[in-house]
């Protein structure tokens, strides 16, 4: 299906909130793919850290808040530390996040957790998850 | 020296080991830990989102906490450190949100406390060649890897005290305690933090990047200065032999086990058990040592 | 010719004997008017002398240029001060008088038959300045491949260099630095060498001034991500160069410097330095896409079953003959352009590794290259700032040469009677800044016809 891009699509409400959320202006970005180049977990996510602001730029949201790559970024400011135009996509990610979050609720169960992970683990790992994954 | 010590949750409880250590080699090179009175968790990660001033809470009702006992904060947790710094950064740049923030954890703080990484108070206010003359028993022919992570180092401008690129501050530590640091090209590259928890896929071969790379440079052993870290890239390598043939497992060190042996201090309640890659055969290995009994000749 | 209607000089001091300086001063020199040119290395020719061939025809540089140093070294209207750099100017159009300072060759040129000799016998190799500091591995820096009279203590900048004359880097000669050798002297047929030679200083009038000082590239050392300069074998465009060129440290044979082995897989990356307002300069360097496709055609030249990989951003091809250039290096010479800015480089082994990704497809990709080139942004060249204090002129604020009015006025500065050419206001490639040195000729040359001798009416 040809997507039609016209003023109101690109402009839309779902991009207007991302970068509120994010203090971003994603026009910023050239599409250079240095932040997919650096991003160590690009390897296990479906689109690059980049097209996720591509996709944004042209508005389609939709697209962004089925990929599973929002969810795996683990906030590591690679991306940020090098970008040349000084978009801070981690910013960006973390506001697609709440976004989503904000419809479809939280992103982690704390049943998934077990008792003797709890005891195991070094707990800033859970509230590190539990800050990024729930709303 | 003085400094206000926050711990951060994982260092006072399963990282426990590891505090005592940094409490006691701190002491042993003549910085003064005062644990912040009624501190809570940093929040762990700094929140991305802009005016978030609800995550914000929690981090700075630490500085706010930490004020009452001087104006240096320090951390040996590099995550603790990297929110808590971001957060004070916040503070002072932004005036409108500072109120905000303040009506509602009901304080006046401006951002007066500086929020200094306990590695950076050891390379600056103590210095290595201090801690070099403290040194009773030299970490000699112990090679190993520095692992800084992510926190301590991006975004530089906002949290950096070293070359985001190639930091040398840990290496010269471990140099000053008369190890060798190995130098290797992944030591900044995340291991994947809190992914953890539902992606431990992932952090295993963010982990088998960091680990492979620094074996390929001629280390035995890893040093990190984050609880976190040092749990993913030590728990991971239990598994790793069943995936990568012929993977030889190394032991994670937190620095200040380090610090302690070198110092000649009593490491019984370092966190030795642990670890899931014992650190202690290749300590024996290497004259460093003594079994379950004390160290021979330890000052605390 | 030399004094015109109330005194004013008719001579003309052109700052930098590259292309563009060169060019100005061949026009202005065969008008008729003495010209002074003024260049701070040995020889003339600037940074064109450093390459091996040119884009988009692959000319070889040297065969394009020579016609144009040795006319210069030559020309009875040129007195060349080279090996100089400008001290001090003060007075106005029409009647500038310049102070010029000659750094101490340590030969003396007059006696010197350019022989060779001194150059051939220096135990001293050096990494030097020209071959951007290449240091080849030991099997490539003996035994037949590297030319005689480059890379010494006492050195010559190539076989073409004019003038061809000798001079000491007191830097890494034995006997500056340790009292030792003194081999040269010993060799000279004519006793050129005098190590006790002193600075010289001249003082010119002049009434009119082209500023054609050129430019240098952003340093690797800034470049922390890309290895700071300290990575082997991740070199610059320039080292590139020196490495394809037949009078550079391997005679053109492709050799990487760590250990002298051919590199089967080379890495281009593009915009490292421009396009980066965040974190270094916000300009685009106008010339790297084309270089770096010449350089990755050469290098298949050369490599016939090597791999050349360029990782860009965009591809700028607005020259003439240009975009056909860039068709041919991925079409002919099977050069891979992946669109993507890499984000690390390290060693790893014996390979150079470039992490990147692709973001056509959409994949993270690695090359575990045996060299990588960096583009590096074109800045303004050191010494420029201290040129702009001594006229009261102004630069930008990346260093560039502030012209009068961009547009309608490239040439003019904002004081009368001082005028640009060449890169030293923006990154150019070869036919502007020719063009610019015709041009700032040009507008000297209509100067200098108004101001009429004495004996003139």
């Amino acid at each position: 299906m040809r997507v039609r891009l016209s003023a109101e699509s690109v402009h839309n409400e779902l991009v207007r909130r991302v970068e509120e959320y994010s203090g971003q202006d994603l026009m910023a970005c050239y599409q250079c793919g240095k932040c997919a180049a650096g991003c160590p977990v690009a390897f296990a996510m479906d689109m690059l850290p980049s097209q996720v602001i591509r996709f944004a730029q042209l508005g389609l949201v939709e697209k962004l808040l089925e990929s599973k790559t929002i969810w795996l970024c683990a906030a590591c400011q690679t991306c940020y530390t090098r970008c040349p135009k000084g978009v801070d996509l981690s910013r960006i990610m973390e506001a697609l996040r709440e976004i989503l979050m904000y419809e479809q609720g939280s992103h982690i169960n704390y049943d998934q957790i077990s008792l003797e992970e709890i005891v195991e683990w070094p707990q800033q790992a859970f509230i590190g998850s539990f800050r990024k994954y729930t709303v | 020296m003085r400094a206000t010590y926050f711990p951060g949750c994982t260092l006072n409880t399963t990282g426990k080991g590891f505090d005592n250590a940094v409490r006691a080699s701190a002491s042993a090179v003549g910085l003064e830990l005062i644990e912040v009175p009624d501190w809570n968790c940093c929040g762990a990660t700094y929140p991305l989102i802009i005016d978030n001033i609800l995550e914000l809470a929690a981090p700075a009702h630490v500085l706010v906490a930490a004020q009452t006992q001087g104006r240096i904060l320090t951390t040996a947790c590099t995550t603790c450190y990297n929110v808590l710094k971001r957060t004070n950064e916040f503070i002072r740049k932004h005036p409108d949100e500072r109120d905000r923030l303040n009506t509602f954890i009901e304080a006046e703080y401006q951002g007066e406390v500086n929020v200094k990484d306990i590695l950076h108070l050891l390379r600056d206010d103590i210095g290595f060649e201090s801690i070099q003359s403290h040194v009773q028993k030299p970490l000699t022919d112990l090679k190993v890897a520095c692992y800084y992570g992510c926190m301590v180092l991006r975004p530089p401008a906002e949290v950096g005290y070293d070359d985001p690129d190639h930091p040398t501050s840990l290496d010269d530590l471990m140099a000053a305690l008369g190890a060798t640091p190995i130098d290797f090209p992944h030591k900044n590259e995340c291991c994947g933090a809190y992914l953890a928890v539902k992606a431990p896929d992932v952090t295993r071969d963010m982990v088998y990047t960091i680990l492979r790379s620094a074996q390929a440079a001629g280390a035995e052993a890893i040093a990190t200065n984050c609880p976190l870290c040092q749990f993913n890239l030590d728990k991971q390598q239990a598994e790793m032999r069943k995936i990568h043939a012929g993977y030889r497992p190394v032991p994670v060190f937190y620095f200040s086990q380090l610090m302690g042996l070198a110092l000649g201090l009593d490491v019984r309640e370092y966190g030795w058990d642990q670890h899931y890659i014992d650190a202690r055969p290749l300590l024996a290995a290497r004259n460093l040592w003594q079994g379950e009994a004390m160290v021979e000749g330890a000052t605390q | 010719m030399s004094s015109g209607e109330n005194g004013y000089s008719r001579r003309v001091l052109i700052v930098g004997g590259g292309i563009a300086g060169m060019q100005a001063a061949l026009d202005i020199a065969g008008s008729g008017y003495e010209v002074v040119l003024v260049d701070k290395l040995p020889s003339v020719g600037g940074h064109m002398h450093q390459l091996s061939e040119t884009f988009p025809t692959l000319d070889c540089a040297q065969c394009i240029m020579t016609p144009r140093t040795v006319d210069v070294g030559r020309h009875e209207n040129i007195k060349l001060h080279v090996y100089s750099e400008v001290e001090e100017i003060s007075g106005q159009m029409g009647n500038f008088r310049v102070r010029i300072r000659r750094k101490p060759a340590y030969v003396n040129w007059d006696a010197c038959t350019a022989c060779g000799a001194c150059t051939e016998k220096c135990p001293q190799l050096v990494p030097f300045d020209f071959d951007r500091h290449l240091e080849m591995a030991k099997e490539m820096r003996t035994g037949g491949v590297r030319h005689v009279g480059t890379g010494k203590a006492i050195y010559t900048l190539s076989p073409q260099a004019v003038p061809k004359k000798p001079v000491i880097d007191v830097d890494h000669c034995l006997w500056f630095q340790k009292g030792k050798c003194r081999l040269c002297e010993k060799v000279c047929p004519v006793g050129a060498i005098d190590y006790e030679q002193q600075e010289a200083w001249f003082e010119e009038e002049v009434g009119a001034i082209i500023l054609a000082t050129g430019f240098e590239l952003y340093p690797l050392e800034k470049l922390g991500e890309y290895g700071g300069g300290r990575v082997p074998d991740v070199i610059d465009a320039l080292a590139m160069e020196r490495l394809l060129s037949a009078s550079g440290p391997t005679a053109g044979v492709m050799r990487r410097p760590s250990d002298g082995k051919e590199p089967r897989e080379v890495v281009w990356i593009q915009c490292a330095g421009s396009r980066d307002p965040e974190l270094a300069m916000p300009y685009c360097s106008k010339v790297c896409c084309m270089y770096s496709a010449k350089q990755a055609m050469l290098y298949k030249h050369k490599v016939h079953d090597g791999q050349a990989i360029v990782f860009y951003i965009d591809i700028r091809s607005a020259g003439k003959r240009y975009e056909e250039f860039i068709q041919r290096a991925m079409e002919e010479d099977q050069v891979l352009y992946i669109r993507g800015k890499p984000s690390k480089v390290f060693r790893e082994g014996d390979k150079v590794m470039v992490w990147g990704a692709d973001t056509l497809t959409g994949q993270p990709v690695e090359v575990a290259a045996d060299l990588v080139v960096i583009s590096p942004a074109m800045i303004a060249s050191p010494g420029t700032q201290r040129l702009a204090e001594m006229l009261g002129l102004e630069v930008d604020a990346y260093g560039w040469w502030a012209e009068h009015e961009s547009n309608m006025a490239p040439l003019e500065t904002s004081r009368p009677g001082v005028f640009l050419a060449g890169a030293g206001t923006g990154p150019k490639d070869i036919p502007e800044a020719v063009s610019q040195g015709s041009g700032a000729a040009g507008k000297v040359l209509s100067l200098l016809a108004r101001w009429k001798g004495p004996d003139e009416d």
